[in-house]
């Protein structure tokens, strides 16, 4: 089951590392980690999407709430949250197929970043399966590369982890 | 103004540092030239990582971190299994390292390795320094981190310009570590739930490891146990938190424990975890227990309870608080049948015998004689193998400490904690027991014996093989391969050559006194115990 925990850190150099190598040392797969920093610049929060069993994510929360560097570790239920990830996708593209994929891009709330006569660039913010959705539509298009950021998250509601 | 090595220093004395061990080299210079203008002492080891092991044998008697202070690059990276056998017994250690200049970090230059960043899996804490105002603030901050909670090594990396970096210190009177704030006293309704249980129970059972000498939590257990009438096992790590003679006291749990101790684990109704992780070695089948008794774990840290046990109540804190909780409630079980039958079983247990006339020693009769003629307080070092587990086995505790490194299990261990050990309690009598292996690991610090003028009495047990790994080949591969010892020199001499007496026997009927007479010479002494290689740790 997918479970999606967000981390509170001390934003200084080498908390990142302190943090991934746990994930490793401890055989915890990460399905995705985004970082960022918050309103407070000496806070970043890190959201870290994990593919494992309950007794595994306690173990992963409890491991991390270890570092000194952490403040705040919580698991998001997984109902009431608003989770986002942004995708940025270049397509090979010809004069043909550019009418598709705009079409494409308006049904799935895309934007077009770039053009060139023979690509585009388009990006996408939206739920993880939406993004997923999207980039499978445009697979038959030619995918040239693509980018994605990881999924950050909040719970609903006014409360705050 | 002063340099950032001199406020390292000011730091340390205010932590209350007295004795530093260490190895000198380029990029710690200043701070070793800081600390001789200062009275803290220092002790000169011979290999990096016995610095590491002193800083333990040290911090396990005092209840307060060990310093250990070496270079970077190869220096450093000798420590490192002196800071990983600290973290995995949870001993409270602060390591501090040269670094190669702040400014040339990255580009590998002569000396140079990532130290903070090799250590970040088997290390509590650690920084590296780049602005000597930090100094102070780190300092106290690493003796706060290395010496609460779960306690454990926190590594202070210093570049050599920030040691020269000249500035106006400010010492900070408290520490203030948001991310960081380990509990102390347990929730007072698992505490309730834990006294009930206690209370309800007919075959309760405490097991107790390493983490209640952590937490100085000795007569609390002792009173628990008694008031509440609840028998007692130990991991390794907690031999001695009892007399071996206490009536509760069931001895070690484990592969190599008792069958008294093992029997109690398997058949109690309230299995009380305090203070132990009760890892693969303690506990071979800890789903199986589980799922057939109740089970209460006591730890300071969070993250232990569940992890290897699937606990029924969980109570985070400072064992020593919790154990005081819990008296408070008066809790008492229903456990009188199941103490008498546990009593009987373990009056029954054989105990070693000596068998003169064989021409080897017999190890567990060795341990049993020697632990009865310790002083009653002695602290025992005891290394890894054959010798760790005949010693855990037959060696009987008294009101001593037996310490060895049960996390790890790092071969070498024993003399360079004696050393430290020796240090912080220069009045105890302090015993080595190992292996011809495990000598050959630390022998070079039988100069830092002599230089200290110190008196550690060493028992090696000889069997010319690295024992442990030798009975498991012939009981489970194809046979011993790559464990014989042959080239090792011949120890009485090597001892002679520095300045230390030995003496070998190779009979039963010359233990007893050659363990008097060592035990009364004056000064350090090496008794070598010439066992038959075949001697297996299921004998008796």
């Amino acid at each position: 089951m997918t479970q999606t925990i967000s981390v509170l850190v001390e934003n200084r150099a080498g908390v990142l590392n302190r943090i991934t190598g746990l994930f490793a040392r401890r055989a915890f797969n990460i399905e995705s980690l985004a970082v960022g920093v918050t309103d407070d610049k000496n806070i970043s929060r890190i959201t870290i999407i994990v593919d494992s069993g309950n007794n595994v994510v306690e173990q992963v929360e409890k491991q991390l709430n270890k570092l000194v560097d952490v403040i705040k570790v919580r698991t998001l239920d997984e109902k009431k949250l608003i989770g986002r990830e942004l995708i940025i996708v270049k397509v090979s593209t010809s004069t043909k197929t550019r009418q598709d994929v705009a079409n494409l891009c308006q049904i799935m709330g895309a934007k077009i970043a770039d053009i060139s006569s023979t690509s585009m660039t388009l990006e996408l913010s939206d739920t993880p399966d939406r993004v997923d959705l999207f980039e499978s539509l445009l697979r038959p298009f030619s995918i040239l590369e693509v980018a994605r950021t990881g999924v950050i998250a909040v719970q609903k509601g006014s409360g705050k982890i | 103004m002063i340099n950032g090595a001199q406020a390292l220093m000011e730091s340390l004395k205010r932590e209350g540092v007295e004795r530093v061990f260490g190895y000198a080299g380029a990029t710690i210079c200043p701070a070793v030239d800081a600390l001789a203008a200062t009275d803290i002492a220092y002790t000169l080891v011979r290999t990096e990582q016995n610095a590491g092991h002193m800083a333990s044998g040290y911090a396990r008697m005092m209840g307060k971190p060990g310093v250990c202070m070496v270079t970077s690059g190869p220096g450093a990276t000798n420590l490192i299994t002196g800071i990983a056998t600290a973290y995995m017994d949870s001993i409270p250690m602060v390591a501090i390292t040269g670094q190669v200049q702040s400014y040339l970090l990255g580009r590998d230059i002569f000396q140079e390795v990532d130290i903070t960043g090799a250590c970040a899996p088997f290390i509590k804490h650690s920084y590296l320094v780049k602005d000597a105002n930090d100094i102070p603030r780190v300092v106290k901050e690493a003796f706060h981190i290395a010496s609460t909670g779960r306690q454990g090594p926190v590594l202070i990396d210093i570049p050599i310009d920030i040691q020269q970096q000249m500035i106006d210190p400010v010492y900070p009177d408290s520490v203030d570590i948001r991310g960081y704030k380990p509990s102390v006293k347990g929730n007072d309704n698992q505490i309730k739930r834990v006294a009930a249980s206690i209370s309800a129970a007919q075959k309760p059972l405490l097991c107790v490891g390493g983490g209640l000498f952590s937490a100085k939590a000795q007569e609390e257990l002792i009173t628990l146990c008694e008031s509440a009438r609840i028998p007692v096992v130990t991991t390794m790590m907690g031999l001695g938190l009892l007399p071996r003679n206490h009536p509760l006291n069931l001895g070690m749990i484990g592969a190599f424990g008792t069958p008294t101790a093992n029997r109690a684990l398997n058949t109690t109704d309230l299995l009380i975890i305090a203070g132990a992780r009760a890892a693969d070695r303690a506990v071979t089948s800890p789903k199986e227990i589980a799922s057939r008794t109740k089970t209460v774990h006591l730890d300071v840290d969070p993250a232990e309870i569940g992890k290897n046990f699937s606990t029924t109540v969980p109570v985070v804190g400072d064992v020593k608080v919790i154990l005081d909780q819990l008296i408070s409630h008066h809790p008492k079980a229903q456990s009188e049948a199941w103490i008498a039958d546990l009593q009987a079983r373990r009056q029954a247990e054989t105990q070693p015998a000596a068998a003169p006339g064989a021409g080897s020693v017999t190890p567990s009769y060795l341990m049993r004689t020697l632990g009865e003629q310790l002083d009653d307080d002695a602290c025992v070092c005891v290394d890894v193998g054959q010798n760790q587990i005949w010693a855990a086995k037959h060696l009987p505790m008294k009101h001593g400490r037996f310490l060895t490194t049960g996390g790890l299990g790092t071969m070498g261990y024993s003399l360079p904690a004696s050393l430290g050990v020796k240090t912080a309690v220069p009045d105890r009598q302090t015993v080595v027991v190992c292996g011809d292996g495990s000598f050959q690991m630390f022998e070079n610090e039988l100069a830092t014996l002599k230089a200290m003028g110190t008196d550690v009495k060493i028992v090696m047990v000889h069997n010319g093989v690295l024992g442990l790994v030798h009975q498991i080949q012939y009981s489970s591969y194809s046979g011993p391969f790559g464990v014989d010892l042959t080239g090792s020199p011949d120890f009485e001499k090597l001892a002679e050559a520095y300045g230390i007496p030995g003496k070998r026997i190779s009979d039963d009927g010359q233990v007893d006194s050659a363990i008097h007479d060592m035990l009364t010479a004056s000064g350090p002494y090496l008794l070598i115990c010439d066992v038959d290689p075949m001697t297996t740790t299921s004998m008796t």
